[in-house]
């Protein structure tokens, strides 16, 4: 295989998560919910997806057991936010401990372990760098993760809902006035993105046949980067999650020169949010309504 | 003669500092202790009843793990200084978190700026001659981990004062930054090889508190707590007691009657945040010059995100800032403590479980309490 197409299978392969994880945070955040709790959501959808496969023997199972965790979590969330108003911010970030906790307790309760579960039923991936665009196709999880982004974008864009969860996210006072019921949609959107971003940690346990304590390792926070870096919008979220993607692949496959040390490169999302916060190249603006009642 | 009308006006819609202060006070001392207390409580309940089940759920009994957690902590003298130890750096980004949230602002970034505060103070305390008197090294070393942690805070300050950046999300970036550049530094320049941390620090180690009593033989509890006290008790007396913690409180219940008044917005968020990433910072001193005489990379692994569980539990206040960190501290060394009977890892989901139930419970307060104002 060409060193050109080993470098897009391996971008696609990292980008995949993020993707899933952005997707679903893009449709909480146009609804007016901080999404802080993607991490807390891949986490908990990536311990599930074992548990599922691992009690089963079908990573399918796993996948659809994934989904409900991250729709478990996703629902508490929501609850706490929209009908108990509490912070946003708040919630978010109690809704990461409690799958970081969860998590680990579950691991030592199932499995004795504190740092990883057995292996487990997962989508075949090939390791060597010839099999990679093989291993593509053989991972449904991969797929799928790539056509999510156009999939909210037609749910955003060109839907009833999409509308809804929009108007919802922009001016909730008016699509109340407009006989949408701002709660209704507002749960549907968290849950939605609670089962976008579990499918994104399913990836994750089910891709490396195990899980392992704290997977999701950030893994949320830069999908939300991408999100701000890709102003809210779908398909320009899931193009900041590739050109992350591939700034990790580009950092691993150099690796070996020491071109430029890891730390560096694990900065990049996070600065270039930053930027496209302050508004360099044309400011970043969320929803109107994010983070309010 | 001003106009009547005007005066009107504005008792409803407060305009200014002053206004919006008296409407607070008018609510009545009952309601306002009620609805500090009653939240802390209600999550201390929640969180009982979900470590019941997380118990039962192992089929042990929850008194006798409840009564093992309170053995382990409170009923020994090692058991009880490490909760001390724990304790130190909490109260630290705790207050970090509270300050930002008198002035209206979320801090997140706390972990980082304790790491950064920690860093300079092993590094003060390198750059010292071996033998430096600790009246000198100590303070030198803390006000290093000060300034520090108050740079790290002092940028999502500047960023949201000058460009409308919210903090929220720069202090979460900044926090991956700050953790990056930190790892690069101790990977390439200041470790001792083959580890993660640097090396030992000639001067301003401070005393564990086992030298003063042999019973606390063998904990990390140490003089730094003595450190961390005096600036709760200082940032008390500056939010409550001085102009600038005035201007910051205002800033932070009504931006706009604020800047009505006269007062900058922008530079107050900056003085919040960076008074913020002081007080994180600050709680570097506790591993580094109390405990292990170096700096190591991780030390600062979660308590950021438990210094927001401490603020909020202890409702912004730096008594309830100290209160809800020995709640916290008591937890986490519980949770060694009862280990044998049920994996310890469920103190990590009580956390989560104490502040989802603070959040959700702090406005259903006020929503009541308001209710039964009306009804009054």
């Amino acid at each position: 295989m060409s060193p050109a197409l080993a470098f897009l299978a391996q971008t696609l392969r990292i980008a995949v998560p993020y993707l899933f994880a952005a997707a679903g945070g893009v449709l909480a955040e146009r609804a007016g919910i901080i999404s802080l709790t993607l991490e807390g959501f891949m986490l908990g959808g990536a311990f599930s997806a074992m548990l599922g496969s691992y009690y089963s023997g079908d990573p399918w199972i796993g996948v659809l057991c994934g989904i409900v965790g991250g729709l478990a979590l996703g629902m508490v969330h929501a609850v706490s936010t929209i009908r108990f108003k509490a912070d946003q911010v708040v919630s978010g970030i109690a809704i990461n401990l409690l799958a970081i906790g969860l998590t680990r307790y579950f691991l030592k309760l199932v499995f004795g372990s504190s740092s990883n579960s057995p292996r487990v039923a997962g989508f075949s991936a090939g390791t060597s760098s010839t099999a990679l665009m093989t291993g593509l196709l053989h991972n449904p999880l991969i797929p799928i993760g790539l056509l999510i982004v156009p999939a909210v974008a037609w749910l955003l864009y060109r839907t009833p809902f999409g509308l809804r969860v929009r108007a919802v996210g922009e001016h909730p006072e008016a699509a109340n006035t407009l006989g949408v019921s701002v709660k209704h949609v507002r749960y549907a959107a968290v849950a939605l993105s609670g089962a976008l971003a579990a499918l994104g940690g399913a990836y994750l346990s089910l891709d490396q046949h195990q899980f392992t304590d704290g997977m999701s390792a950030g893994r949320g926070f830069i999908a939300l980067a991408a999100i701000i870096f890709g102003r809210w919008d779908p398909v320009r979220a899931g193009i900041a999650c590739l050109f992350f993607a591939a700034a990790e692949t580009l950092q691993i496959q150099l690796q070996g020169m020491q071109a430029i040390p890891s730390q560096f490169v694990q900065m990049i999302p996070y600065v270039l949010t930053i930027i496209a916060l302050v508004g360099v190249v044309g400011r970043a603006v969320p929803p109107a309504a994010l983070g309010r009642e | 003669m001003s106009d009547p009308n005007a005066e009107l006006m504005r008792e409803e819609n407060p305009s200014t500092v002053s206004e919006s202060m008296v409407i607070i006070r008018s609510r009545t001392l009952q309601d306002r202790v009620v609805e500090a207390v009653l939240p802390p409580l209600v999550a201390l309940l929640v969180s009982i009843v979900v470590g019941d089940l997380l118990i039962l759920a192992v089929g042990q009994s929850p008194g006798a793990v409840y009564r093992l957690m309170l053995e382990g902590t409170w009923g020994n003298a090692y058991g009880f200084a490490q909760v001390l130890y724990k304790t130190t750096t909490l109260i630290c980004t705790g207050l970090a978190v509270a300050v930002g949230l008198r002035a209206g602002l979320f801090n997140i970034g706390a972990e980082g700026q304790l790491a950064a505060g920690g860093l300079a103070a092993a590094l003060v305390g390198l750059a010292l001659p071996a033998g430096t008197s600790a009246l000198i090294a100590v303070p030198l070393c803390t006000v290093g981990a000060l300034v520090a942690g108050g740079a790290v805070g002092f940028v999502p300050g500047a960023l949201r004062a000058k460009w409308g950046a919210h903090e929220v999300i720069t202090t979460i970036m900044l926090n991956f930054i700050v953790l990056a550049l930190l790892s690069w530094l101790i990977s390439t320049r200041l470790r001792v090889p083959e580890t993660l941390h640097t090396q030992v620090i000639r001067a301003g180690a401070l005393p564990r508190l086992s030298a003063a009593w042999s019973g606390f033989h063998g904990s990390a509890a140490n003089g730094s707590i003595a450190i961390v006290l005096c600036a709760a008790v200082i940032l008390g007396w500056y939010l409550f007691r001085t102009r600038g913690g005035f201007e910051l409180r205002a800033v932070g219940l009504q931006p706009e009657a604020a800047e009505n008044a006269g007062i900058s917005v922008g530079r107050t968020w900056i003085r919040a945040l960076t008074i913020s990433g002081a007080l994180a910072g600050l709680g570097g001193i506790n591993f580094v010059l109390g405990y292990e005489h170096y700096y190591e990379e991780g030390f600062a692994t979660g308590a950021g995100f438990l210094g927001i569980a401490v603020a909020l539990v202890g409702r912004s206040n730096p008594l309830g800032v100290v209160l809800a960190a020995l709640f916290f501290a008591t937890l986490s060394q519980g949770g060694l403590a009862i280990n044998a009977l049920v994996p310890k890892q469920m103190v990590d989901a009580l956390q989560g479980v104490v502040i989802l139930a603070m959040a959700a419970s702090v406005p259903e307060v006020r929503r009541l309490l308001a209710l039964s104002r009306g009804k009054r």
